[in-house]
């Protein structure tokens, strides 16, 4: 399935390796990936495919966000069919 | 992003970080209609099976959609067949039995409401819908999560008024039997006119006889999300404002729509509607009273509030009836004064009141909600206030209810607390001059005509 992971939060160095770093390891293959900085405030949206991934959705999820609160980010994984819902017909 | 736009997939995540969108509630209809029985107890073993059997993957599959979108589905409950039409079989002069068992079977569902406890009694009342109107007290009180109704009236019967007077006494017996929690059991209970078969939305939802064995009916909410988007509007015509109004409702009916068929196919059971609603939380920034303050009134309650909330409601079912393929359930802004931030702040400065809350209820869903009243206002008044409510809902031809917790031992200036989505009820003032006189007539009040419109 196809899912959208965004990271928010202030700019460090290496949130993007972690992200990947941590997708990777759960089989979880990235497709597209847009980032900007804007006045320090860091915004990452990856378009990611899960059909391999290792883990349950869920724990999948709880993992990001654990990742991204020790780090003072907001880290979250959706299915693309909400963004899909909400803003196309 | 080949499809969506990093714009888009922030606005998606703002909207439910910041403006509290989320899914109101995934109710599942469950027709209990087999489950009719000679023996009370034995229609309370059918009841607590066929309901823990229909729904017993309701929570977890919900909890599954919500993970997977991102996006919180804030209530799980189910709604049944009106409890007079299975009761009527059972050779009892009390439906307390049936009660207690949907409040077992819903607390081992995981659910946090089951509707159904209700009679349909517009144009008259069996032996079992007075068996049912006259175990409410007991049955709310002796439960948790167990929501009653009682439909008095409707356009094309009239409002049946022995019911209406009855409803008065239910509710004060009601208060009076859990007084140590405020009156707590009056908000499970719901006095309408033209109720619905398909209203996901508690205290007033059950499974009407016109339904499927059993249905999914998705409520969503987003008044956070209006309030926001109309931010940028300041000073701008109203039409621009109910354009935006309709855009937003769009997007958080859409969410509503995947949602509700999710769940469809997840569990097997089909689609039934998405209801169109505002549904506030007392949270600040949930408001449906902030969103008409931002239209440009100093307080919710005063002059040209009405006027704001026809625009308000309006745009919402405009925007929200594209994004859906089914449609149904109550639709519209809701104005539960508890349970709405800024509704009980305009009440407690003494500018919303009961005569402006009932105006507001003609251009909007539901009615007279979540308000509390001195716990020593009269039967005969309380009984009144549902005529009037009724009246409205009959001569408009919409649904229109009654939910007043008259607060055992309190008086205007006090305030109740209920907590969580229920809130908190300054207690309102009622007009002290009697209807008894009125009430005690009883009879009914006949259906009105249908043209001759003014």
């Amino acid at each position: 399935m196809r899912a959208i992971v965004t990271v928010i939060g202030k700019d460090a160095v290496g949130i993007i390796a972690g992200v990947c770093g941590l997708l990777a390891g759960q089989q979880v293959n990235i497709l597209d990936i847009s980032q900007t900085v804007m006045q320090e405030y860091f915004t990452m949206i990856m378009l990611v495919d899960t059909a391999r991934c290792s883990l349950p959705f869920g724990e999948l999820a709880d993992e990001l966000r654990a990742w991204g609160e020790s780090r003072g980010l907001s880290v979250r994984i959706q299915h693309e069919d909400i963004f899909n819902a909400m803003h196309r017909i | 992003m080949a499809m969506i736009n990093s714009g888009e997939i922030l606005q998606t995540i703002r909207m439910i970080d910041q403006q509290h969108l989320d899914i109101r509630t995934v109710t599942m209809g469950i027709s209990l209609l087999d489950c009719a029985d000679a023996d009370v107890q034995r229609c309370a073993e059918k009841i607590y099976d066929k309901i823990t059997r229909s729904a017993r993957d309701l929570v977890r599959t919900a909890e599954e959609i919500e993970s997977e979108l991102g996006i919180p589905i804030v209530n799980k409950r189910i709604s049944v067949t009106p409890i007079a039409l299975v009761g009527a079989a059972c050779r009892s002069d009390s439906y307390v039995p049936l009660a207690r068992a949907m409040d077992r079977a819903a607390a081992d569902c995981g659910v946090n409401f089951i509707g159904g406890f209700s009679a349909l009694v517009h144009k008259g009342a069996t032996a079992a819908d007075l068996t049912l109107i006259r175990s409410i007290p007991e049955a709310l009180a002796e439960t948790e999560l167990v929501c009653a109704s009682v439909n008095v009236g409707s356009t094309k019967s009239g409002i049946n008024m022995d019911a209406v007077a009855e409803m008065g006494r239910v509710i004060r017996q009601t208060a009076a039997l859990t007084a140590d929690r405020g009156g707590f059991g009056c908000a499970k209970l719901v006095v309408f006119c033209n109720a619905v078969e398909d209203n996901p939305f508690m205290a007033g939802a059950f499974h009407g006889v016109g339904e499927p064995e059993r249905a999914i009916n998705v409520g969503v909410s987003g008044p956070g999300v209006v309030y926001h988007a109309l931010q940028d509007m300041q000073g701008q015509p109203l039409d621009a404002v109910a354009e935006t109004v309709k855009k937003t409702a769009f997007h958080i009916t859409r969410v509503g729509q995947l949602v509700a068929q999710e769940a469809s196919r997840r569990l097997g059971v089909p689609f039934g509607i998405v209801d169109l609603s505002l549904a506030p939380t007392p949270a600040v920034g949930d408001s449906v009273a902030r969103i008409l303050e931002r239209m440009g009134l100093s307080t919710c309650g005063g002059h040209g509030t009405t006027a704001a909330l026809a625009l308000l409601n309006d745009a919402v079912k405009k925007g929200g009836v594209m994004a859906s393929s089914s449609v149904g359930g109550l639709s519209g802004a809701f104005i539960p004064v508890s349970e709405d931030e800024g509704m009980i702040a305009a009440a407690r400065k003494g500018v919303l009141r009961l005569d402006k809350l009932e105006a507001m209820t003609c251009v909007c869903s539901v009615g007279l909600d979540m308000i509390a009243i001195p716990g020593d206002t009269p039967a005969s008044t309380i009984s009144a206030i549902i005529a009037d409510e009724a009246a409205i809902g009959m001569v408009n031809a919409k649904t229109t209810a009654v939910r007043l917790i008259p607060a055992p031992g309190m008086q205007v200036g006090d305030t109740v607390e209920f907590g969580g989505l229920l809130g908190t009820a300054p207690v309102m003032p009622v007009h002290a001059e009697s209807a008894e006189a009125f009430i005690a007539r009883g009879g009914r009040i006949p259906a009105p005509m249908q043209s001759l419109k003014n």
